[in-house]
């Protein structure tokens, strides 16, 4: 097949744990396999420094681009044919999208307490494996349902003030 | 049960990390869930649970069939409530929960409500979630709206219904084709990712009609694509249809190439990369077609981002390895890159810069490698192991100065596998370049004087054993082997042993000092150590327990018939009795390896670590394969062992493949065969072979095959005499005949009754370059100046039309069978005359160099200037028959 295909986004902490993971192929059919991956990327990519720009690294057949920040490291994996600037643009999007709907807080426990955000940011950028949307602003506008999106729809209260009420609750219920 | 943990405050620097999912549990999580049945819905607590539950997913946790029905039956009573926010949420866990189809049913109604929502973010995602989880019935249904979507104003929603589209084309490819109007509209949206899906799909749709695609792209590729993910998939698509076409058009321009070349200039750089990449993967690309490709990528090697650095030298890397000479312009740049932070594309720099550098360029390059290999992990430096590898057999001549880089690198810190491909490179070498075997072996015995690795040691004594003793001055090794006796441990001790045994043995002169060597081994504080000196004291001493010369260097150079799993299971089994245990009980048989095994055998490793592999193959194990079987025993030593040739289709019931053994005067076919149908036991197999069409050869014996088991092959085997030293050729016919009988699946039992059947495998043919052993000279014109020029014989034939000079030189040297020299195998693109150097050994030991000159006209006509020259000038004449015949 063609179209560029994205075979996996991972959000890992500092220690190589999984914050949140989405796969879009069989290549890794269990959650061991998974797991196995994951752990193989972040000790593969530990040391380096992707905090400025976005790094890449050849893996087990497959490209790989990644970033770092704070304590957070996100993965977007690809097929070792596919356009790893394409891939890049992924990853961008991700990131920038994460960034615009953690209020610029981006660290572990911020993409803890907004998981939901995670999940649905993940959500709009890929569908199935294929690019659904890379431009940060209008992935973060879909995912936040964003009252400043004009797709977004008027209900009786702004959604943007309604999910920020529903942060601060959401953390601390979870704690129950 | 764990106890959620204590409630903490907002404190950032606790040593407990804090996580707002600590000690969630799934019991509990599925028992929160029973909120999505208030009537009186909450929300935020909903939405909440739900991020809970997709939370367990997300970390793998799993629900059984009736937890993921009864969350899913809850779920849909959330479509009551209003609020946007949980409606999103309530999308998102319906897809992961991937109902079943009986399931589906209780949504469908409330998606297809919100398919025609007035909130676009409702739509987009109903439409998503929908398509994720319909069959075809319930599609027909929601087609209609389908269509709409496609065209919808705003682009999530055509987004969203392409992208649909595009996973059901897999499923049901007869209804997404209907909606191409809708799609091909879509197309022309002035929404970047609209466009990129509607491409994607309108292209799927049509992949068949090549005619239509052909249209589509020539239509695309001369109007303005506005989003750069929908450019690289039309670049995609026009690499395709330039593929298809073939070299159809041989003269003149390529169609597409100038979009292609346009491209190059496109403002966003993942569209320059792909157009790059696509005109560096152009069939047959010429040096100016490559030229403004490599311009560009050239520039990506400076650039700030890594990525970008290394989406070109990675292009570039593999461009290199068909036309070297074109990358050699960014060399400058590509050295810059072996210090780059990122150790992916230093790794990708420097074996780049392996392929593309020139013998003069060998020197300096290994020096900067030299600084760059102490600060890399060992996985990397493997690969520039490997890349240095074959820069060697490239070059011969500078064996010298890559032998020493090897043998430094081997001195320093590193891991076993690092060390592995460092000490089989070395290997490789000494066998493919007899000059550099002196030298090499003694890197290896020095290695040895300070290696940790027991496996490598005992390795390495073993190959000393078999190449030391043939050697100018074998003498200067027994010091290294002796030493090893001092100072290792009992493996490697036993192993100096065995090695030291082969010297006293090959070479007389060293005989009685190996024996005082010997002696002083039989006070060994290991068992192994002093049983292996004491056997061997008396082979050296021909005492008469062993009875003559032959049978020693049979026991000595020769090895074990049975597998090593056989014996050891055998060995197992035996009980201590009066009965002496018997070796030739073992049985012989290779047992097929578990599944698993196999699998991870993917890639084989080559050299000295190589395990014998189960169907034996590579010349010593035939080797010694043939040797142990009494009726080959005779034939002498084997010449050749030709690559197995397949004699069955796949996936047929039984698979035969042969390998054709080349002796002096006799020729072995081993039929490699295997049974791959688990009910049935296969007896007596045997090939009956017709040589009627082979007039040269007689049938002298065979070997059949006493039981095929399901997937455990087996090899039958069938000689044949020919004329001494004569390069007969023919074809054979072969008819697989065996007894079959049925095994009970339950019980694994054959029944006792068999039926005879025959089964009709493909013809088999030798040809003249079965006879022809493709061995490399390490200096071409020395070797062919050292050859007697009266036995020269020259000659010129026509090729036809080719579709390149490469082309013609390959099929040359495949017909011949020979070694190519001096990477003379390369032609330059473009190239009108080439000339290939070649050589081999032909039967009875023949040495033969042939120096091939390939010229083209302007009509693609080849002609070829054959000059042979071989210490017998039959085999000069032979080789041109090959040729005029073949």
């Amino acid at each position: 097949e063609l179209p560029p295909k994205v075979k996996n986004i991972l959000l890992l902490d500092s220690e190589g744990k999984r914050v949140a993971a989405k796969y879009y192929t069989d290549d890794w059919p269990t959650n061991t396999a998974k797991q196995a991956f994951e752990r193989t990327v972040f000790t593969k990519t530990q040391k380096t420094n992707a905090r400025t720009e976005v790094e890449v690294i050849a893996l087990e057949n497959n490209i790989i681009v990644y970033k770092f920040v704070q304590d957070l490291h996100f993965f977007v994996t690809g097929g070792e044919e596919e356009n790893e600037l394409i891939l890049a643009s992924v990853l961008e999007g991700l990131f920038d999208a994460v960034n615009l709907l953690l209020r610029g807080n981006v660290d572990k426990r911020e993409a803890l307490d907004n998981l939901d955000l995670i999940f649905l940011c993940f959500d709009e950028i890929i569908d199935g494996g294929i690019v659904l949307e890379t431009d940060a602003n209008v992935i973060a506008a879909k995912a936040g349902i964003n009252s400043a999106d004009p797709n977004a729809p008027l209900s009786e209260q702004t959604i943007s003030q309604a999910f920020a009420t529903a942060r601060e609750h959401f953390a601390r219920s979870l704690l129950k | 049960m764990a106890q959620p943990l204590v409630k903490k405050d907002d404190d950032h620097d606790d040593e407990l990390e804090y996580s707002p999912f600590m000690g969630i549990e799934k019991g509990a999580v599925l028992q929160e869930a029973r909120v999505f049945n208030d009537p009186q819905l909450d929300p935020r607590k909903c939405s909440q649970v739900i991020t809970k539950l997709l939370y367990l997913l997300n970390q793998g946790e799993s629900f059984t069939k009736v937890e993921a029905t009864e969350v899913f039956f809850s779920v849909t009573k959330l479509f009551q409530s209003k609020d946007t926010g949980l409606r999103r949420m309530v999308y998102l866990i319906i897809k992961e929960l991937s109902p079943s189809a009986d399931e589906v049913i209780i949504v469908t109604s409330s998606l297809m409500k919100d398919m025609n929502s007035k909130i676009d973010m409702y739509r987009a995602n109903a439409i998503r979630v929908l398509c994720r989880i319909i069959d075809g019935t319930l599609l027909t249904q929601i087609e209609r709206y389908l269509k709409q979507a496609i065209v919808d104003k705003n682009p999530v929603v055509s987004s969203a219904a392409l992208v649909s589209g595009l996973h059901m084309l897999k499923t049901n490819p007869e209804i997404v084709k209907r909606w191409s109007n809708e799609v091909q509209e879509a197309v022309q949206s002035r929404a970047a990712l609209v466009q990129f899906h509607a491409l994607a799909l309108l292209h799927q749709i049509r992949q068949n009609d090549r005619l239509a695609v052909s249209k589509l792209v020539g239509t695309l590729t001369r109007g303005a694509v506005r989003s750069p993910l929908a450019q690289c998939l039309l670049i995609r698509y026009t690499s395709q249809i330039i593929r298809d076409m073939g070299n159809h058009s041989q003269s003149g321009e390529r169609p597409f190439y100038d979009f292609l070349e346009s491209c190059l200039r496109h403002k966003a750089e993942m569209v320059i990369l792909e157009a790059a990449r696509a005109i560096t993967e152009l069939d047959g690309v010429t040096s100016r077609e490559l030229t403004p490709a490599i311009t560009v990528l050239q520039l990506f090697l400076s650039s700030p981002k890594p990525v970008l650095r290394f989406a070109a030298v990675r292009t570039l890397n593999k461009v290199a390895m068909t036309h070297p000479m074109a990358v050699t312009n960014c060399n400058i740049d590509m050295e810059s890159l072996i210090s780059d932070q990122n150790r992916s594309i230093a790794t990708l720099a420097i074996t780049t810069l392996l392929k593309t550098g020139n013998e003069s360029s060998v020197e300096r390059l290994m020096k900067q490698i030299t600084n760059f290999m102490s600060d890399i992990a060992d996985e990397f430096k493997i690969v520039v192991v490997e890349a240095i590898r074959s820069l060697c057999l490239k070059f011969p001549l500078k064996y010298r100065s890559l032998m020493n880089f090897l043998s430094n690198i081997l001195r320093e810190e590193g891991g076993f596998e690092y060390k592995r491909a460092i000490v089989d490179s070395i290997v490789t070498i000494i066998r493919d370049i007899p000059d550099a075997k002196e030298n090499g072996l003694l890197h290896l015995c020095e290695f040895i004087e300070d290696c940790e690795f027991t496996y490598l040691s005992t390795q390495i004594l073993h190959f000393l054993g078999i190449e030391g003793p043939n050697t100018s001055d074998p003498s200067k090794y027994i010091r290294y082997i002796y030493n090893r006796v001092h100072l290792e441990n009992a493996t490697v001790r036993a192993a100096a042993v065995c090695t030291l045994a082969k010297f006293g043995f090959m070479v007389e002169a060293l005989k009685p000092r190996i024996t005082v060597l010997l002696k002083r081994c039989i006070y060994d504080s290991d068992d192994e150590v002093r049983d292996r000196a004491t056997l061997f004291l008396s082979v050296l001493a021909n005492d008469g327990l062993v009875d003559t010369d032959k049978d020693s260097k049979e026991f000595l150079f020769g090895s074990l018939e049975a597998p090593l799993v056989n014996l050891e299971t055998s060995l197992k089994n035996y009980e201590p009795s009066e009965e002496a245990f018997d070796v030739d009980s073992v049985p012989k048989e290779v047992k097929s390896q578990p599944l698993a095994d196999k699998k991870s055998k993917g890639k084989k490793p080559t050299g000295l670590g190589a395990p014998p592999p189960a169907p034996v193959s590579g010349f010593d194990a035939y080797e010694r394969l043939l040797s142990s079987i009494p009726e080959f025993a005779s034939f002498g030593k084997l010449f050749k062992s030709s690559p197995p040739v397949e004699l069955t289709e796949a996936e047929t019931e039984y698979s035969v493949n042969v390998v054709k053994h080349i002796f002096e005067s006799h020729i072995v076919f081993q039929y490699n065969c295997t049974n791959t149908v688990p009910e049935q036991l296969l007896e007596r197999v045997n090939v009956i072979v017709d040589a009627s069409e082979a007039e040269e050869f007689s049938e002298l014996s065979s070997k059949p095959l006493n039981s095929l088991p399901y997937d455990s092959p087996g090899q039958a085997f069938v000689a044949f005499e020919k004329p001494e030293g004569v390069s007969a050729v023919g074809k054979f016919s072969n008819t697989l005949t065996f007894i079959v009988k049925e095994v009970d699946q339950n019980t694994g039992e054959a029944e006792d009754d068999g039926v005879e059947d025959e089964y009709q495998l493909e013809d088999l043919e030798v040809v003249a370059s079965d006879y022809m052993v493709n061995v490399g000279v390490s200096n071409f014109r020395n070797a062919w100046e050292n050859m007697d020029p009266e036995n020269e014989l020259v000659d010129e034939y026509g090729l036809g039309p080719r579709e390149s000079l490469a082309e013609a030189v390959k099929a040359v040297i495949e017909t011949l069978g020979m070694q190519s020299c001096e990477g003379t195998e390369t032609v330059a693109s473009n190239a009108r005359s080439h000339t290939c150097l070649l050589s081999g050994l032909y039967i009875g030991n023949v040495k033969v160099l042939v120096k091939a000159q390939f010229g083209m006209d302007s009509t693609k006509e080849i002609v070829m200037k054959l000059a042979v020259r071989a210490d017998d000038p039959s085999v000069s004449d032979a080789i041109h028959a090959i040729v005029s015949c073949g």
